[in-house]
């Protein structure tokens, strides 16, 4: 039986196949966000995957979807992104099973992947509760620093930007897996405060966010102080309606909110008393990025204040 | 000397990029940015902001056209080119916000006033800034680009140094001059006075 599906935009479906296991299925593809190749295959593999992980499960399989300009670009890019997606996949202790691939004028890469998870322990977007406080385990500002490659500004801030979006949620996932998580989802193309209303919004809560406490990547504010905030965020901004900022939450800060990430990290909602000790976990695990950034203030219809 | 960039049709970052290298070798003088979406004029707004200049937006016919003033000169020569002078109001400015009972009505109402100022004649003479109306006058000010524009036409903008220390945003005032409570006095019975 269908546990979850497309009712509430979550991040993957999930099929019960009998009590102790639980089918997840999930597919992402996108054109080149790095100039590099095997980054290319890396990233888009890390960022498929990780919807696997923001269920709470763990990635088995998965098949490559690939569109390529054979006429333009050597045989060898492609070998370098397959290379990248496949290196990604073997460290999420998965395997990849095949794939499909068209000719395109634009090369895209992803992956369709299947994992498993136990019926009784899926993380869904719809159960955050009053009370809950919101953990993100990556720094924000991926949209605006590929804007800065593009510029090619900011090199430090870029490089920083890569790393984060090639690295799995994996170790995120399986530290988190030990609390009490109530709710959980990944932060990718709607931005932070676009998957935040997701969950709000599918829970019946209304958030806080804490502007001060946001995970920012070095270089990412002043990048969008001067300009290079990309157009997804502002489509992400003027589609938003039930967000609120305090009158001192800089432009800058407001524009990374709405920033769109790829590969971005996960958004966790969990007890009070569980916060503080997931936190200091992700630290010890080596998710230095991992940050408290608000709390699930009341029952609502996806209100958020950014403080 | 100025400047036309035509960005209409590009990518981006280009229009930030191309008003970036037109401003970088120029010490002095205007750069009117011309892009086709709201995106990019939000964009270009911003670099001008970050980059110390004033900056006024022209809507026509669904194009942006956008005029950066930079250099010292500029500001002379902005109040020059656009033909104003400012009058005798001085306005005393009490809080980031306008009005009780919303703080958050309060911001909007301050971003509306402060943007209808840019489009009266004469302008003010000048606006002073106390206790949190600082905040306005910061680099993290949303508003800052209204009183940039202010100040490129000539209006003195000046902010309390004892509320900025109190406030701790001494490094960080983007616009105009730190004052003391004697020039407010002083001000205050130059001409008309507005306190808001």
């Amino acid at each position: 039986m269908l546990l979850v599906g497309i009712g509430t935009s979550d991040d993957a479906g999930v099929y019960k196949l009998n009590d102790t296991t639980a089918l997840i299925q999930t597919v992402d593809f996108f054109t080149p966000v790095v100039d590099d190749p095997y980054l290319f295959g890396q990233i888009a593999a890390a960022n498929s995957l990780s919807d696997v992980y923001a269920m709470g499960g763990k990635p088995l399989t998965a098949m490559n979807l690939v569109c390529f300009p054979s006429c333009s670009l050597g045989g060898e890019v492609l070998l370098d992104i397959l290379r990248g997606g496949q290196e990604k996949v073997a460290e999420a202790g998965a395997v990849i099973v095949g794939g499909h691939t068209i000719d395109d004028a634009e090369p895209k890469y992803g992956l369709s992947v299947t994992g498993l998870i136990h019926p009784d322990r899926v993380w869904t977007n719809a159960s955050a509760r009053p009370g809950d406080c919101l953990i993100l385990t990556k720094p924000l500002g991926t949209g605006i620093l590929a804007t800065a490659a593009k510029a090619e500004l900011f090199p430090a801030g870029v490089a920083a930007a890569t790393e984060s979006m090639a690295a799995l949620n994996r170790n995120a996932a399986e530290t988190a897996a030990r609390f009490a998580v109530s709710a959980c989802t990944d932060i990718t193309g709607f931005g932070l405060l676009g998957h935040l209303y997701e969950l709000a919004f599918a829970s019946g809560v209304r958030l806080e966010v804490e502007s001060s406490a946001l995970p920012l990547l070095p270089d990412a504010q002043e990048a969008a102080a001067m300009g290079l905030v990309p157009a997804g965020a502002y489509a992400n901004r003027s589609y938003l309606e039930t967000v609120a900022f305090a009158s001192a939450v800089a432009e800058s800060i407001r524009d990374l909110c709405y920033d769109p990430q790829t590969s971005g990290g996960l958004l966790l909602s969990l007890p009070e008393d569980q916060a503080g000790k997931l936190l200091a976990a992700l630290h010890n695990a080596g998710i230095a990025g991992a940050a408290l950034v608000g709390q699930v203030t009341g029952t609502g219809g996806g209100e958020i204040l950014v403080k | 000397m100025s400047n036309e960039i035509d960005a209409r049709g590009l990518t981006c970052p280009q229009p930030v990029i191309a008003t970036k290298k037109a401003l970088d070798t120029m010490t002095a003088g205007v750069v009117t940015t011309i892009v086709d979406n709201g995106a990019a004029k939000e964009n270009v707004v911003k670099l001008a902001v970050a980059s110390q200049c004033g900056v006024s937006v022209e809507e026509k016919q669904g194009h942006y056209y956008i005029r950066i003033t930079k250099g010292p000169a500029s500001a002379a020569k902005a109040a020059e080119q656009s033909q104003t002078t400012t009058g005798a109001t001085v306005y005393l400015i009490t809080k980031d916000t306008l009005g009780h009972g919303s703080e958050e009505l309060g911001a909007v109402l301050m971003k509306s006033f402060l943007y209808t100022l840019t489009e009266t004649q004469p302008l003010p003479r000048t606006l002073m800034f106390i206790n949190s109306g600082v905040r306005l006058t910061t680099a993290e000010s949303p508003l800052l680009i209204h009183l940039q524009t202010l100040a490129g036409g000539g209006v003195q903008i000046l902010s309390c140094g004892t509320c900025l220390d109190y406030l701790g945003l001494k490094e960080r005032l983007a616009v105009g001059e730190v004052t003391n409570m004697y020039t407010i006095v002083s001000e205050l019975s130059a001409g008309k006075a507005v306190t808001l």
